[in-house]
């Protein structure tokens, strides 16, 4: 996909957007076209600004600067109605669908066909259909969206927009809740649509996606446009170098782990999840000193509850977990987190912080009650701030101050705050769930580091992420959970991307697998 | 992504930056002038001279030192049981229950003060012990069924503000036998009265006033709520449980045992506010005693915005209120209720901040955190 797109028609063109939040430029001059029937990658960190510019092009925001053109003509669009009108759809990162309605029902919201007072269900999904063969988008009309699974929402949500007769189609991360597998059928897709004359713009920070699937790749840094390139003529690294303004490592450094004794050792465990459904199925693993070993799998499989459960978090049902030895089966967070326990969560924003608080504050989460923090009941605050401030100079979080609240800080900042506050005491065993989720690049690097050179001191750590790629940089092994349970475990090598997105998509693989205890 | 839809875009200027500084006092205060600008036309309309009658509310708040003695001894219950909703609030609960937990702290002093005998040094703190105490055991019912069961602590405690109210009813009516009553009382409308040695010591100001121990003290708990909540730990746990209680549990905090400990130690200061009341002021207690004091002291603690300082400030404006309200009716020959309509105005106008913002065209509150900067934007 490599087409001269300057030749085709310009269908969309922003002309020197500009947008100031308080305390921030968030675009900075940017212009950039969108011709007919590309697909064009807008690739940048957290906080670079790329949600902003769709934002404005979407109609939720609206620039101090600038002017936006939409098949020629200027537009001023001050809602989202206005763009669907003007035939601007947007994919959400996180679906806007409701799960108890069908299909069809989601589709027509807001958009609904009548005859009379009533719902004309049948027309709406005679069209649902037509337009799913059209572009190959296979979804059945009359399912229960709450019954579909990730990648068929996110079908549902794409021709939700193309229903309502969208042909410039803006996907925000649409790939970071997918499998490998399902993340090739939106590949596919996106060619499906371009081919039939759809635009697309395409938000990621993920560059090998970029590399695949863009015709041309427009680079924002710090609400800047810093660059404009096609794949045949840029690299991973190269894209990278461009985000973030330097070269960055994209494989970690690592010697082979010298794996020590078992820390973390769970056995035949269960667990329920908020719906009281079991959602981890009796698992068994050991994680020794010094070791790495990744859990990989898509979202959901178990992976939050069983977390969850051996932080002290979600009561098991079964099974027990011992750490160092000891029983902490159903034990207080504080009982296990004061066996040295660290816990980088996976919802920063709900259970890592407390987005009002000040740095400082978050800074002692759970050390709060502890010498020096602590004398007695009273707080230190000197004691507090110094901490602090150490932590923000080790881990280089970039903040105007200490006594800002968490919530000022850019997501790739709060997790290093995060991960500087578990790090700062002794550990025997690091939990850390989806520990570089949405956050840039450098930041990644930096915590990826920081997490090899925990387990070069002896660390034994655990690591959940549902980036296979992560999965494959950081781990010495790697258990692939499926439905609740480990469906297998390897040493990290054994097995090829491919192999272990068919074993995460639930298949079997034809040879047989080393299943290492 | 979408939540910061309603971001104004406004340049960071000075004005900005003033703002962002000193809204929480900027707001109640034009919350507090508009409601008296809208009272005023419905003094109005109602025939009467507004200006004779806010002269006359000034005067009879603040206008003489008898005036102002008056309105202190009126504002203390006020700010103490303003503190009381405030620390409630601070730990993510709304305590609808001051005026149950007043009663349950009133009626734990009576009893101290009617039936011990001792010598003063030991009986007053004994009073104010027992009141703390029953304040909090009854604030501690609604804490724990919240914590235990998830009962939803605004219903709960309004139910308990039934059973207490009824309960103390009972307790100083009953004649068969008398229980908290007096016998000596005919009307049988109040407790028997404290023993001296209970009764807290003040200065005499005019005929009736007596500024009271209870006064101090009130402003020494002003400080301890404000110690208590930034400056130990036992605070952090408990505001941490109630900005995010996700996070506290990750922190290792034991929530529900907070809530429990916030509950009552909310209640213990409503408890104590009616143990001053009784041992400070009317030296019994009768059944109408409170009369809506607890459901005041929310808006006494929702205009200062839970702030401990801040609460000095709105209690007095509270207690100067009602304490000037009957010059204004003299003065204006209005009915008193205009006060509270007044006051209602500006409890509407400080729940409703958005309206002031728009009169006096101030920025937007940003939806969750004032000082919310980043989460607008970025990939």
């Amino acid at each position: 996909m490599t087409q001269n797109g300057q030749e085709r028609p310009v269908v969309l063109e922003a002309r020197n957007i500009t947008k100031r939040f308080p305390g921030v430029v968030a675009n900075d001059n940017v212009s950039l076209k969108l011709y007919k029937g590309e697909v064009l990658a807008l690739l940048g960190e957290n906080g670079a600004g790329k949600s902003t510019l769709m934002n404005i092009l979407y109609g939720l925001y609206h620039q101090d600067e600038g002017e936006i053109f939409v098949k020629g003509e200027l537009v001023r669009i001050t809602n989202p109605h206005e763009s669907i009108a003007r035939g601007i759809g947007m994919v959400h990162q996180h679906f806007q669908l409701v799960p108890v309605m069908t299909v069809t029902e989601n589709i027509i919201l807001g958009n609904e066909v009548t005859r009379g007072p009533f719902l004309n269900r049948k027309q709406a999904a005679e069209r649902i259909r037509a337009i799913s063969a059209q572009y190959n988008l296979a979804v059945d009309p009359d399912a229960l969206v709450a019954d579909l699974d990730v990648g068929a929402q996110q079908r549902v949500e794409i021709i939700k927009a193309l229903y309502r007769n969208a042909d410039i189609l803006i996907l925000d991360e649409p790939t970071a809740v997918l499998t490998p597998q399902e993340a090739d059928d939106l590949v596919r897709v996106m060619r499906t649509l371009t081919a039939q004359g759809t635009s697309i713009i395409f938000i990621t920070h993920k560059l090998r996606e970029v590399l695949e699937v863009a015709d041309r790749i427009i680079v924002l840094r710090s609400g800047k446009v810093v660059g404009e390139t096609t794949p045949a003529q840029a690299t991973e690294a190269s894209l990278a170098a461009m985000m973030v303004g330097r070269e960055v490592i994209l494989k970690v450094e690592k010697q082979p782990a010298r794996p020590g004794a078992i820390v973390l050792e769970v056995r035949g465990l269960r667990v329920r999840d908020d719906r009281q459904l079991l959602a981890v199925k009796g698992v068994d693993l050991e994680v020794r000193a010094g070791e790495i070993l990744g859990i990989a799998g898509v979202q959901g499989n178990g992976q939050t509850e069983l977390v969850a459960a051996l932080t002290g978090l979600r009561p098991s049902e079964a099974g027990t977990i011992r750490i160092d030895g000891v029983d902490v089966t159903n034990a207080t967070p504080r009982q296990i987190s004061e066996l040295g326990v660290a816990h980088i969560p996976e919802d920063r924003q709900r259970d890592g912080l407390v987005a009002s608080y000040p740095l400082t504050d978050n800074s002692v989460l759970e050390l709060y009650y502890l010498p020096p923090f602590a004398r007695g009941i009273v707080r230190n605050d000197q004691a507090i701030n110094e901490h602090c401030a150490r932590l923000v100079k080790e881990f280089d979080v970039r903040t105007p101050g200490i006594t800002v609240p968490a919530s000022s800080l850019s997501g790739g900042n709060q997790q290093k705050l995060i991960v500087a506050r578990e790090f700062s005491r002794q550990l025997k065993l690091l939990i850390a769930a989806q520990p570089t989720r949405g956050i840039d690049v450098g930041s990644i690097e930096f915590i990826h580091n920081q997490i090899v050179k925990k387990r070069d001191e002896g660390v034994a750590v655990l690591l959940v992420s549902a980036e296979l790629d992560e999965i494959l940089s950081l781990a010495d092994r790697i258990a692939v959970m499926y439905h609740g349970q480990i469906v297998a475990t390897v040493r990290n090598g054994e097995l090829s991307r491919e192999e272990l997105g068919l074993l995460m998509a639930g298949a079997t693989l034809d040879r047989s697998v080393s299943i290492e205890v | 992504m979408a939540q910061a839809a309603t971001e104004t875009g406004i340049r960071p200027s000075a004005l900005r930056l003033f703002w962002d500084r000193w809204s929480g006092v900027l707001v109640p205060i034009l919350a507090v002038f508009t409601a008296l600008v809208v009272g005023a036309f419905i003094i109005g309309v109602t025939g009467a001279d507004w200006q004779a009658a806010y002269i006359g509310l000034w005067e009879g708040a603040f206008g003489s030192p008898r005036a102002f003695a008056d309105t202190v001894v009126r504002s203390t219950p006020f700010i103490i049981c303003g503190l009381c909703v405030a620390l409630a609030f601070k730990a993510g609960l709304f305590n609808i229950g001051a005026e149950g937990q007043l009663y349950a702290g009133a009626v734990a002093s009576v009893v101290i003060g009617t039936t011990l005998q001792m010598p003063a040094i030991f009986h007053i703190p004994a009073a104010l012990i027992a009141g703390a105490l029953g304040g909090a055991a009854w604030a501690a019912i609604a804490g724990f069924l919240k914590a235990r069961t998830g009962a939803h602590e605004v219903i709960n405690t309004i139910m308990l503000n039934y059973i207490a109210l009824r309960m103390t009813d009972w307790l100083i009516r009953s004649k068969t036998p008398y229980i908290l009553g007096d016998p000596a009382d005919t009307t049988g409308a109040r407790s028997r009265l404290v023993a001296e040695t209970a009764r807290l010591p003040g200065i005499q100001v005019g005929s009736s006033t007596i500024l009271h121990l209870g006064i101090p003290l009130a402003l020494v708990l002003v400080f301890v709520v404000a110690w208590l909540l930034y400056r130990t730990t036992l605070g952090f746990e408990m505001r941490t449980a109630g900005t995010n209680p996700h996070a506290a549990r990750y922190a290792g905090i034991n929530v529900p045992r907070t809530i429990i400990l916030a509950m009552a130690i909310a209640g213990s200061l409503a408890g104590i506010a009616g143990a001053i009341e009784v041992i400070g002021v009317r030296g019994a207690l009768s059944a109408d005693f409170f009369s809506g004091l607890g459901f005041d002291a929310i808006a006494v603690a929702l205009l200062a915005r839970a702030n401990p300082v801040g609460i000095i400030f709105s209690g007095l404006l509270w207690g100067g209120l009602l304490t000037g309200a009957r010059l204004m009716q003299v003065r204006a020959s209005l009915s008193i209720d205009v006060i509270k309509i007044v006051q209602a105005l500006i409890i509407m106008f400080v729940a409703a901040d958005q309206i002031v913002r728009f009169i006096y065209r101030l920025p937007k509150r940003k939806p969750g955190e004032e000082t919310q900067l980043s989460k607008g934007w970025g990939g």
